[in-house]
């Protein structure tokens, strides 16, 4: 059960550091101000998110471990985020597809995680929440101007949401640690999710005039990252950050340390 | 000076007895990162006031919101030319019809440039009347 839980809050954990980071690759890069702040400002909620899921893992797991352990000192195979994430940002549109299919998954799982038997979850839910809120009115705005925009700029949202598409079915395909944690009222049943996902993203759609893709039931979904399978992406994340603990093993500043020279 | 009560982030504060303190806190958002600093200083100052045992233990729940912000807080911000959240969350959590005036002349006739500002809990605003472009503290 302690494994169990402590491999859910990895998943949680590295979805939220992932998608972060991506984002953060717009640092400096963003097509215009406004919207260079706003990603490296989602992307500090998500890498803020992160921490809490990875405190709280370090928390239980004890030995020594931190929350930097996780994110720092783990191989590709040991991460557990969805591959939807871990794509090249790819253009404006791309990012602003991803995020948007994200965000509007965040938003119901993060409501629906408030109702977690575990405490800690409930409380990173909830405050996780509010500002997940501004993201999906943020990208979900975009999916309108972009869609509902020039000829151009319609053409490269509406690729972008197909391009993406065979990535959202991960989001809401249990693993088996999810199937135990359901089962143990800790996790959300993320499958029953699906049909409010799937109104708000052909709501945001219609209005974006843009065409939503079609799948018979049951289509196949591209899936791997929730059990460690991921694409080869990741390993190109993880080389960057993971530079600096690689080449200097240990390095870094306590907050405790700091008082200590104080 | 606008303090960290001024702004709701000191939610409890426990003497354990004369050498030892316990304060929680609560972060505005997520990934504020100041709150590293935050905690620091609480303990630098507390040490420097003769505490020897300064615990800063960081809650999540009840999530931090602008309604604990202090009337005097507000008024610090404004000072300092950021416009202070201008309604209560729970009354109006949407924010609809928000009228969010110049904290320099005070005016109405101002505009949404970015949800987002120089920090994650400010969005950008730009007062038409003066042209001064300002921070306001959304909401939260």
């Amino acid at each position: 059960m302690k494994t169990s839980l402590l491999q859910y809050i990895l998943h949680l954990a590295d979805n939220s550091f992932i998608h972060g980071h991506r984002l953060s690759e717009w640092c400096g890069h963003g097509p215009e101000l406004e919207v260079d702040m706003a990603l490296s400002n989602i992307a500090l909620d998500n890498i803020g998110a992160a921490r809490s899921f990875y405190q709280y893992a370090a928390e239980l797991e004890g030995n020594g471990k931190t929350e930097d352990s996780y994110p720092y000192l783990r191989d590709v195979r040991a991460f557990r985020n969805v591959l939807l994430l871990e794509l090249p940002k790819g253009n404006f549109a791309e990012t602003i597809a991803r995020s948007f299919f994200f965000d509007a998954y965040q938003q119901l799982f993060y409501k629906a995680l408030m109702s977690s038997s575990d405490k800690q979850l409930a409380a990173i839910a909830e405050k996780s929440l509010k500002e997940i809120t501004y993201h999906l009115r943020f990208s979900s705005e975009w999916v309108i101007r972009l869609g509902d925009g020039t000829d151009e700029s319609k053409q490269k949202m509406q690729e972008a949401i197909l391009k993406y598409w065979d990535y959202t079915g991960e989001l809401f395909s249990a693993s088996e640690i999810e199937l135990d944690m359901q089962n143990n009222k800790i996790a959300p049943d993320i499958a029953s999710l699906k049909p409010s996902w799937e109104k708000i993203v052909s709501d945001t759609l219609e209005e974006a005039t843009l065409s939503y893709p079609l799948r018979a039931d049951g289509a196949w979904f591209q899936s791997g990252g929730k059990k460690g399978l991921h694409t080869e992406h990741l390993g190109f994340i993880l080389t960057e950050v993971q530079y600096l603990q690689k080449s200097y093993p240990g390095c870094g500043i306590d907050i405790n340390d700091l008082l200590l020279i104080a | 000076m606008l303090t960290i009560q001024d702004l709701g982030i000191v939610r409890d504060v426990r003497v354990i007895s004369e050498k030892e303190v316990e304060v929680i806190i609560t972060p505005t958002y997520s990934g504020c990162p100041a709150m590293n600093t935050i905690s620091m200083n609480i303990k630098f100052e507390l040490l420097a006031h003769g505490f020897e045992q300064v615990i800063v233990t960081e809650i999540l729940s009840p999530a931090w919101t602008t309604d604990w912000m202090r009337e005097s807080g507000k008024q610090k911000l404004k000072a300092y030319g950021i416009t202070p959240p201008q309604y209560n969350t729970a009354s109006n959590p949407r924010e609809s019809k928000a009228v969010i005036p110049c904290p320099v002349c005070n005016s109405t006739h101002t505009k949404l440039l970015s949800q987002f500002g120089s920090t994650a809990c400010k969005a950008l605003y730009k007062c038409n009347d003066c042209l001064e472009p300002f921070d306001y503290f959304k909401c939260h």
